[in-house]
């Protein structure tokens, strides 16, 4: 710490480093996360513990992958409601393929993961080809998707899944706290995807495309490509999260997901990135999707009724939206 | 002050609100259904598939009354819509962190939610099934819920009785493809009815997921395939009162029997009034009430409960058919949920 603050001696108005971590969009966010917990941890004795942590990061494996694809469409001031239609239709694509067509786990796997990059790489054409907002395209491809997913599973739940489809529901121990691969493989993920967004040039042009497509164009970004990258990238993340919940429900679901869109946009604005685009980190949206889950597995524990985890979620949601838009407004 | 600064303090202070807000819900939540916060109590978990159907609202009474009565605390939750299996696993495993020693579900997808509750059981938590069963039925401890197929053999029965030999054109307003419950109370109707599935005399299928705006538009169709049908059984009374609606549009309302399940208040009016003709009144109060016993029992030493326990159904109609028992509103009214 003390190394890099001498070595970089900072301009004369660039902040401390720990004054630009209170500067970022995720500090209140992350101050409501550490809250809740304490809060928690005072209500019930049985919140605080790695095992609980440890359920509460399972809980919020699949929304939070969601999240994931759902901000880097979120930074380029896009949005997407399909995500969680299309992550049901490559579960059930891995499942039924895996078991009803017999084919090799991974080839399963590999392609429920290029169906959902697929409609990802379609919704990218139909807002940059024909210029649609992503708000329409993915509200008509969230009902087509939906439609495939009963169609193709006949609304059958698929059972019986083979080993490599459910490996990743499979708990490892640290201590005596058992730890799911999938809570890992998120985690791998958001750092993976914070690190792309922050110390790339690729990154770098998401959030300039989503601060202003106009400049982004004229300072020789390429807008359109770049745009149908991140829905076919969301795309395939929306796949890994598939695995994900075929792994953590171990069946194949046609059910599953029709409320995730909307989870994980919650996740996304409580993370503090903005609907408007071009601002908000990735990890802020991990910190949503937790945030979340901290109330529903601590107000659960103290024995709340479910439905004033969605009254508060619902107060949180509007709050983080209207500081975004306040303090945009001080800036500008 | 930065706006940034500014964003944690409002942040913050809005989770301070929210858990000031929410001990005083938990408080009064937890005197409704414990009186006292004995350390000792037992811990009962009941999940429902939705938080707002009145059925499950009904569910949710009968279990806080019998927790207070047995001194038990009871943990609720909910999907977030029918169908929301990774909601009810959620529910499962937070529940089981809770320390329940048992837990009442009511599942929405009854063969994804199985995994779920192995590893509960395994964890040494009794499971009891409500209302509809798991598959395989072994997969719970025990099942607590109406017998759909004889729910609607009744009002099959009735239903042909009702119509004392005229020949019949038969619409169905079911739930939805693959749902145990609906595939039963289906069957049992067309065996009460005495037509096998496919009989000509069926002229229109079409699935409502159990709304009444849905069972409308599913009724309006069969009307234009049909306009002549003069038998509508339906899945649950929301179907049917969208179904008379439709009827009552073409200003066929008077001269079609529809029959229905469930038993619920509004729906047990519409018989009274003559919308629906019958109905099989079904018992989630009590199926809750036993759960909850159960659970008790098992907590305080005693064997886990096993097995189908048939919570009863009585047909509800003011106009008798011969031949088939049924009660009238008046003990439909006193005995409804909702």
């Amino acid at each position: 710490m003390t190394a890099t603050t001498t070595t970089q001696t900072p301009l004369a108005n660039e902040p401390s480093p720990a004054r630009r971590l209170l500067l970022t969009p995720t500090a209140g966010p992350l101050a409501a996360l550490v809250l809740a917990c304490v809060f928690f941890s005072f209500s019930t004795d049985q919140f605080l513990s790695g095992g609980n942590f440890s359920l509460i990061i399972q809980q919020v494996m699949v929304v939070g992958t969601l999240a994931i694809g759902q901000t880097l469409i979120i930074l380029t001031a896009g949005i997407d409601l399909s995500n969680g239609a299309v992550m049901a239709f490559g579960g059930i694509v891995m499942a039924k393929l895996a078991v009803d067509s017999g084919l090799p786990p991974l080839l399963a796997i590999t392609a429920g993961l290029a169906v959902c990059a697929g409609f990802g790489l379609i919704n990218g054409l139909l807002v940059t080809r024909i210029s649609l907002p992503p708000f329409i395209v993915t509200l008509g491809m969230l009902n087509v998707v939906f439609a495939l997913t009963h169609i193709y599973s006949q609304d059958q739940t698929v059972t019986g899944l083979p080993a490599p489809l459910t490996f990743l529901g499979q708990t490892f121990s640290i201590g005596d706290t058992a730890v799911t691969y999938g809570s890992v493989l998120m985690i791998g993920l958001f750092l993976f995807f914070a690190y792309l967004l922050s110390q790339t040039a690729w990154g770098r042009h998401v959030y300039a495309l989503g601060n202003s497509p106009e400049v982004a164009r004229l300072t020789g970004i390429r807008t359109a490509r770049l745009t149908v990258g991140v829905y076919t990238l969301a795309g395939l993340v929306y796949g890994m999260a598939a695995l994900l919940l075929v792994s953590r429900t171990g069946v194949g679901d046609p059910q599953a997901g029709q409320t995730d869109n909307l989870d994980s946009i919650t996740a996304v604005v409580l993370g503090g990135t903005s609907l408007f685009g071009g601002r908000g980190l990735v990890i802020g949206s991990l910190i949503g999707a937790l945030i979340v889950g901290v109330f529903r597995n601590g107000l659960q524990l103290m024995g709340v009724p479910s439905i004033y985890q969605t009254l508060i979620t619902g107060i949180l949601v509007i709050l983080a939206v209207t500081v975004d838009q306040l303090s945009r407004r001080r800036t500008r | 002050m930065s706006p940034r600064l500014r964003t944690i303090g409002v942040l913050a202070a809005s989770v301070a609100f929210a858990a000031t807000t929410l001990t005083g819900c938990g408080g009064s939540g937890e005197s409704a259904s414990t009186g006292a916060s004995t350390s000792a109590a037992v811990k009962v978990g009941l999940i429902t598939k939705t938080e707002t159907n009145p059925f499950f609202v009904k569910m949710k009474e009968g279990a806080e009354s019998a927790a207070k009565q047995y001194g038990a605390e009871l943990l609720t939750a909910a999907g977030k819509f029918d169908g929301d299996n990774a909601g009810q696993i959620t529910a499962i495993e937070n529940m089981v962190a809770a320390g329940v020693k048992g837990i009442l579900i009511t599942p929405s997808d009854s063969k994804a939610i199985v995994p779920a509750i192995q590893k509960a059981r395994s964890a040494g938590v009794l499971v009891i099934a409500l209302d509809s069963p798991t598959e395989p039925q072994e997969a719970t401890d025990a099942l607590f819920a109406t017998d759909n197929f004889k729910a609607g053999e009744l009002i099959g029965r009735y239903a042909k009785a009702a119509m004392a030999g005229k020949p019949a054109k038969i619409a169905t307003l079911d739930l939805a493809p693959g749902v145990a419950v609906g595939q039963l109370r289906h069957d049992g109707f067309l065996k009460g009815f005495g037509v096998a599935e496919g009989d000509p005399s069926i002229v229109c299928s079409q699935d409502t997921g159990g709304d009444q705006a849905k069972g409308q538009t599913a009724m309006e169709n069969c009307l234009q395939k049909a306009p002549d049908i003069n038998v509508v059984y339906t899945i649950n009374e929301p179907a049917a009162l969208g179904a008379y609606t439709a009827l009552k549009a073409k200003g066929r309302e008077k001269e079609v029997l529809i029959v229905s399940v469930d038993g619920g208040c509004t729906g047990t009016k519409a018989v009274q009034s003559g919308q629906i003709a019958a109905t099989s009144q079904q018992y989630p109060l009590k199926m809750a009430e036993s759960g909850v016993k159960a659970v008790v029992d098992y907590a305080k030493g005693g064997a886990k409960t096993s097995g189908y326990t048939d919570t009863g159904v009585t047909l509800i109609t003011d106009k008798p058919a011969t031949g088939v028992e049924a009660k009238d509103t008046a003990f439909g009214l006193a005995n409804c949920w909702g």
